[in-house]
């Protein structure tokens, strides 16, 4: 959809595709895997039909998503090279958080603090994908010390993970314009001279 | 099996007291290991009350028979042949859950109701609420749920919840034709085992002892052994056994640590909205690109 013909491309619709594959797989993995994790979480297993049908699908969207984020890992991967720039973005996150981001070291097309989800995204995906195979008793049975190492870690990094999403998804919704990008695929101008200028100037050759 | 409703001490995953308006007196049943021939009248008491039949299997060339526990047996008689001052010493231990004060199978389980510690210590699973994701196996420092590859839920020994309630000693108790297996209240069980620990040393066996192990605040399944300093030689039985840290770690300060982390993250963002304001796209920017367009 082309709102404005003038406005810029950020991601094409395999990409929006696989971002939100990846989106509903965590959304569900999250809701699935909170109520095992504390009593008061546990209601959302009616969700997905009860307890027994949360055991089961859980895993098997596990799968999907592990599968649907390594192929959105390599189309995103040379992008988040980490730059000087970028920890000098990085270090001033400071005054961004506080609402002024004018004196904001320019960014290609992710900054510093994308760059660094990113990264910390993929590392947690692989933790939580080894670990989640080491509690899977449907196909795998595993000496019982690697299943409780595999059950802490499953619990820790996927709580560490919902903390990194709601970071992510708050941070597309504060900076106002962005989701627009992972809905139909592009954004203002104005916006990527603000968040994202040398992408700005990049797709636009201007200055 | 939910015979009793109203003395119940701890319910798997319930953050509220459970009924507990009914106090029953700590049980134990008494396994006196230097007593045991080795019959198997037990497992086929187990089998026969409970009303359960596993899997004909195959002689693997010793008297374990089943080789292991399985869903659908709960205890199995394992055989062990040890040296002891140059003299064969056939060490034959009837294994079967031990219910532990403090369960590790319960503390780990995720499904409301799925598995229940009664007033009496009796740890039962309630397998209409086990939803077959193995946590309990997970949590048990004694290796002993398995899961049914039939029904995908977990089973253990109950020990006879059911006969206990209506005042019977469990079936693998009852049939025991040498009295090894003992059954009584806690209190009279470690008075009984007192007493053969004294007849076992007076017979050359200085280490005799009773394995009630504290690290799981004591069990209510106990053994007698000749040689109570090293349980390992009884096919394995572990010597100080006690909850992983990682199980206590992970269903233990973890679990309201993390939620609130989780929670703390989301409000922070929403109040950091309220009092900061969305990041909007300057004006001016705007204005000057629509300049532009303009020329």
């Amino acid at each position: 959809m082309i709102r404005n013909p003038k406005d810029l491309a950020r991601y094409d619709a395999h990409e929006r595709a696989n971002h939100w594959l990846v989106g509903i797989c965590f959304i569900l993995l999250a809701l699935s895997g909170l109520a095992f994790f504390h009593p008061a979480f546990y209601p959302l297993t009616q969700l997905f039909g009860g307890g027994v049908w949360a055991r089961i699908l859980h895993p098997y969207i596990g799968v999907i998503m592990a599968v649907s984020f390594i192929v959105m890992f390599f189309r995103f991967r040379a992008l988040n090279v980490m730059t000087p720039a970028d920890k000098e973005w990085l270090s001033r996150v400071g005054e961004m958080m506080n609402g002024d981001d004018h004196n904001m070291p320019e960014q290609g097309k992710y900054n510093g603090g994308q760059k660094a989800m990113f990264w910390a995204m993929a590392l947690c995906m692989l933790l939580l994908f080894v670990s989640g195979l080491f509690l899977w008793r449907a196909y795998f049975n595993l000496p019982v010390d690697l299943v409780r190492l595999g059950a802490v870690v499953h619990a820790a990094i996927a709580a560490i993970m919902i903390a990194m999403i709601f970071v992510h998804v708050y941070a597309a919704l504060w900076v106002r314009g962005t989701v627009r990008a992972m809905v139909y695929g592009t954004v203002t101008r104005a916006w990527a001279k603000q968040h994202h200028r040398a992408w700005y100037r990049q797709v636009t050759g201007k200055s | 099996m939910a015979l009793q409703s109203l003395d119940i001490a701890r319910r798997s995953a319930t953050t509220t007291a459970a009924p507990g308006v009914r106090q029953t007196t700590a049980v134990a049943k008494l396994i006196d290991v230097s007593t045991c021939i080795g019959c198997k009248a037990c497992q086929a008491a187990c089998m026969e009350w409970n009303d359960i039949r596993d899997e004909v299997g195959v002689n693997h060339g010793v008297y374990d028979n089943p080789m292991d526990l399985t869903a659908k047996s709960w205890t199995v008689m394992r055989y062990a042949e040890v040296e002891e001052k140059g003299k064969l010493e056939w060490l034959i231990r009837k294994d079967g859950c031990m219910h532990c004060a403090d369960p590790g199978c319960l503390k780990a389980c995720p499904a409301p109701g799925a598995i229940i510690q009664y007033a009496n210590g009796i740890v039962d699973f309630h397998q209409e609420n086990c939803i077959g994701c193995g946590y309990c196996i997970t949590g048990c420092p004694f290796n002993i749920p398995r899961i049914s590859q039939e029904d995908n839920k977990a089973y253990k020994c109950s020990l006879c919840s059911d006969r206990v309630a209506v005042g019977q000693a469990p079936a693998c108790a009852k049939v025991c034709p040498t009295g090894a297996i003992q059954f009584g209240s806690k209190e009279q069980m470690k008075d009984y085992a007192a007493k053969r620990v004294v007849d076992l040393k007076s017979r050359g066996y200085g280490k005799a002892g009773l394995y009630d192990p504290a690290g799981v605040g004591g069990t209510h399944v106990m053994y007698v052994l000749h040689h109570a300093d090293r349980p390992e030689l009884y096919k394995g039985l572990p010597a100080d056994p006690s909850i992983s840290p990682l199980v206590s770690l992970w269903k233990g300060f973890a679990k309201p640590l993390a939620s609130v982390a989780m929670a703390a993250v989301a409000l922070g963002s929403l109040f950091h909205y309220v009092m900061k304001g969305p990041n909007e796209v300057s004006k001016e920017l705007e204005d000057e690109l629509e300049k532009e367009d303009a020329k």
